[in-house]
């Protein structure tokens, strides 16, 4: 038997975009066109989402995927779990791959949570047997032991999810493929996924992880990936691979967006913009810091704004210089540093909108940067989630008996 | 512990053949999905397994009143409503497999993007529970037989063998649809349309014998129809259908079903990528 759980070589995905934009979607459509044009050929694009990619995985490792968005991370997952067919190359898997792409596919409302149990089970690649074995465990795991013959309908969603994911977990696959799932739950719940998924990695099975949340990935991996548009920059240590994908995160982000293709006038853009650390303590000052260009022909002075906004995209605060009452010169280029020193921000990741303006807007450059903020807490007491929760940011405060 | 053995995955060839023993492993896909189409059925349903029976003999009902009565059509002297159900019968296996087969990928879209299983399963799990709902309908039938006196002939041995050109035509034709709909999702309009078509257009509710002169072909070329008649040898021992039907039969059922399973393979690894 090999000891390589998982072998790519030179494996690639595109997917054909319709270069014309208007590709049928109805085959009364494909069958007009066809009539109409007999000859032509549809002209596409070719996309690449995964370029060459080429790595061994030995069994028994915890291996994170770690990338931005679009970077192919989802897409390589889906290759190897076989879910979607890559366009070149070849992948050798050594067993079975259970995946748990976003829990509770499978689930159907309709049926009761024992059904589901099954049903989902044996999707993901269980004998009925097996499952039958380990109904116990994956119950009494999911804490839902009351509901089961409630349909999943009229669960709520914490529980839909611990269900789901009691029984993913319980998979006996030599691969488990999961994307983003520690991401749902209470505190105290993901605790224990990530203390299952340890488990299930010391089992001597192997385990591919792909997040955002650099924290499980730090505290579950024994390795990692780093991939960029589509391309493998990095297999090898997850400390280096975190440092890689934090790094890259300002300069793709600038790259990425093309600084003409922006909205505002242009009279004068933002040419740089840098989050001072990737990685923020909640009680912390944040330090952004940007250019902007020079334009002698710009009559009047302008001032400039910034928004911080977490993952949901709501715009946590607004930081216009007005306020403070900076106006800039436009006949010289500007380096500007904002400091955020209150309120405290929630842990989680956010991203900053810069914005220049005098009448009309002339620079607006959303994504300029990202942040995270540390999960460690600043109170001195820890309180599972609900005690977080509600507020859109934490406040600095403190309660006495008078 | 099970035996590991290695999965090589490549890009898919040009016409790529379903893989028997992956579908053989995933069996319980299928039992799986069966039961769960069925639960759901009943569920949440006043009259629950009532439906099944119900359903072919309302239709059968109104087949032999609008055929039977007010267009007072032939039917080959057996009478009008045992007649109509034996078309019934066969017809909901056949109507039932298309129907539900053709838009089953597309309901189970977040599978299909999600998780790995070989997805011929899914259309062809929609057999199950059809199968079942023939079973209810057939123990109407055989009541119906001896309410009427009727006696079937020898040709009742060859049932089992209509069934299933029946289930292979219908499923052929569903797991073509269910692919064809991922890409093109008009399939679920022109679906139903094509099966009411097909239904007043094969002798199900009337004799064969009404039909004559310039459109019988038309008829004589329907594999339904010969499927029909072949119902009606074995139950009801009407005239038996000529040779050519019973081989025309057998050879369209399998033709149609590996043709509808090879489109479907052709189609099955690019579906995640435009579900």
């Amino acid at each position: 038997m090999t000891d390589v759980a998982i072998r790519a070589a030179g494996v690639g995905k595109s997917y054909k975009i319709a270069a014309s934009d208007d590709a049928p979607s109805t085959a009364a459509e494909a069958v007009m066109r066809r009539l109409r044009h007999p000859l032509e050929r549809q002209q596409f694009e070719e996309f690449r989402a995964l370029d060459d990619i080429s790595f061994e995985i030995p069994r028994g490792e915890a291996i994170g995927i770690l990338g931005r968005n679009g970077a192919g991370k989802s897409t390589l997952l889906k290759l190897l779990t076989r879910v979607a067919a890559p366009t070149r190359g070849q992948i050798e898997l050594t067993g079975r791959v259970g995946s748990l792409l976003e829990v509770g596919t499978g689930f159907h409302p309709e049926l009761t949570g024992r059904e589901n149990v099954f049903l989902n089970g044996t999707l993901l690649g269980m004998r009925k047997s097996e499952i039958k074995a380990r109904f116990d465990e994956i119950v009494a795991f999911s804490g839902v032991e009351k509901f089961l013959d409630t349909p999943v309908k009229r669960y709520s969603s914490g529980m839909y999810v611990r269900l789901a994911f009691a029984v993913a977990a319980h998979l006996d696959t030599e691969i488990l493929a999961i994307d983003e799932v520690l991401a749902v739950g209470d505190a105290e719940f993901q605790a224990k996924c990530i203390e299952r998924m340890r488990q299930v990695a010391a089992q001597g099975r192997t385990v591919l992880y792909v997040s955002h949340q650099i924290q499980t990935v730090k505290s579950l991996c024994t390795s990692a990936i780093f991939l960029e548009h589509g391309k493998l920059v990095m297999h090898g240590e997850v400390d280096e691979a975190i440092e890689l994908y934090q790094t890259s995160r300002d300069r793709v982000s600038m790259s990425a967006t093309d600084i003409e293709r922006r909205p505002g006038t242009g009279e004068v853009r933002i040419t740089s913009a840098t989050v001072t650390s990737p990685l923020y303590k909640t009680t912390e000052d944040k330090t952004i810091e940007f250019l902007v260009s020079a334009n002698q022909d710009y009559i009047g002075k302008y001032f400039v704004s910034c928004h911080i906004n977490d993952r949901h995209g709501t715009t946590i605060l607004q930081c216009d210089s007005r306020v403070t009452g900076l106006w800039l010169d436009p006949s010289v280029e500007q380096k500007i540093a904002l400091t955020i020193k209150n309120p405290w921000l929630k842990p989680g990741e956010y991203t900053v909108d810069l914005f220049v303006c005098s009448s009309g807007v002339l620079d607006s450059f959303e994504g300029a940067g990202r942040f995270e903020i540390h999960p460690v807490l600043p109170y001195p007491q820890a309180v599972s989630d609900e005690g977080l929760d509600a507020g859109l940011v934490l406040a600095d405060f403190d309660y006495e008996r008078r | 512990m099970t035996t590991t053995r290695t999965t090589v995955i490549t890009p898919p060839g040009r016409l790529p053949l379903p893989s028997w023993r992956e579908m053989w492993e995933a069996r319980e896909v299928f039992t799986r999905f069966g039961i769960r189409d069925l639960k759901l059925r009943y569920r949440q349903t006043a009259l629950g397994v009532i439906w099944v029976v119900l359903q072919p003999l309302l239709s059968a009902g109104i087949f032999s009143i609008v055929f039977g009565q007010i267009a007072n059509l032939s039917s080959d002297g057996v009478p009008y409503f045992v007649f109509s159900f034996t078309g019934m019968l066969a017809w909901t296996v056949f109507n039932g497999i298309v129907t539900r087969a053709a838009p089953s990928l597309v309901n189970n879209q977040a599978l299909i993007s999600k998780v790995f299983f070989p997805r011929l399963l899914v259309p062809l799990s929609t057999v199950l529970s059809v199968l079942v709902d023939f079973l209810v309908a057939s123990v109407l039938m055989v009541a119906l037989l001896v309410i009427y006196g009727i006696t079937p002939g020898w040709g009742l041995a060859t049932l089992p063998l209509w069934i299933l050109a029946t289930v292979l035509l219908g499923s052929g034709i569903g797991m073509a649809c269910s692919a064809l709909m991922v890409k093109f999702r008009d399939i679920n309009y022109i679906v139903p349309f094509a099966m009411q078509s097909l239904l007043y257009a094969s002798p199900l509710a009337y004799s064969l014998s009404e039909v004559s002169g310039s459109i019988r072909w038309l008829f004589d070329i329907n594999p339904l129809t010969w499927i029909l008649e072949g119902f009606r040898w074995a139950l009801l021992d009407l005239a038996q259908p000529p040779l050519w039907q019973l081989a025309g039969a057998a050879g369209v059922s399998v033709v149609v079903f590996v043709g509808g399973m090879l489109i479907f393979s052709k189609m099955e690894r690019g579906f995640a990528d435009v579900i």
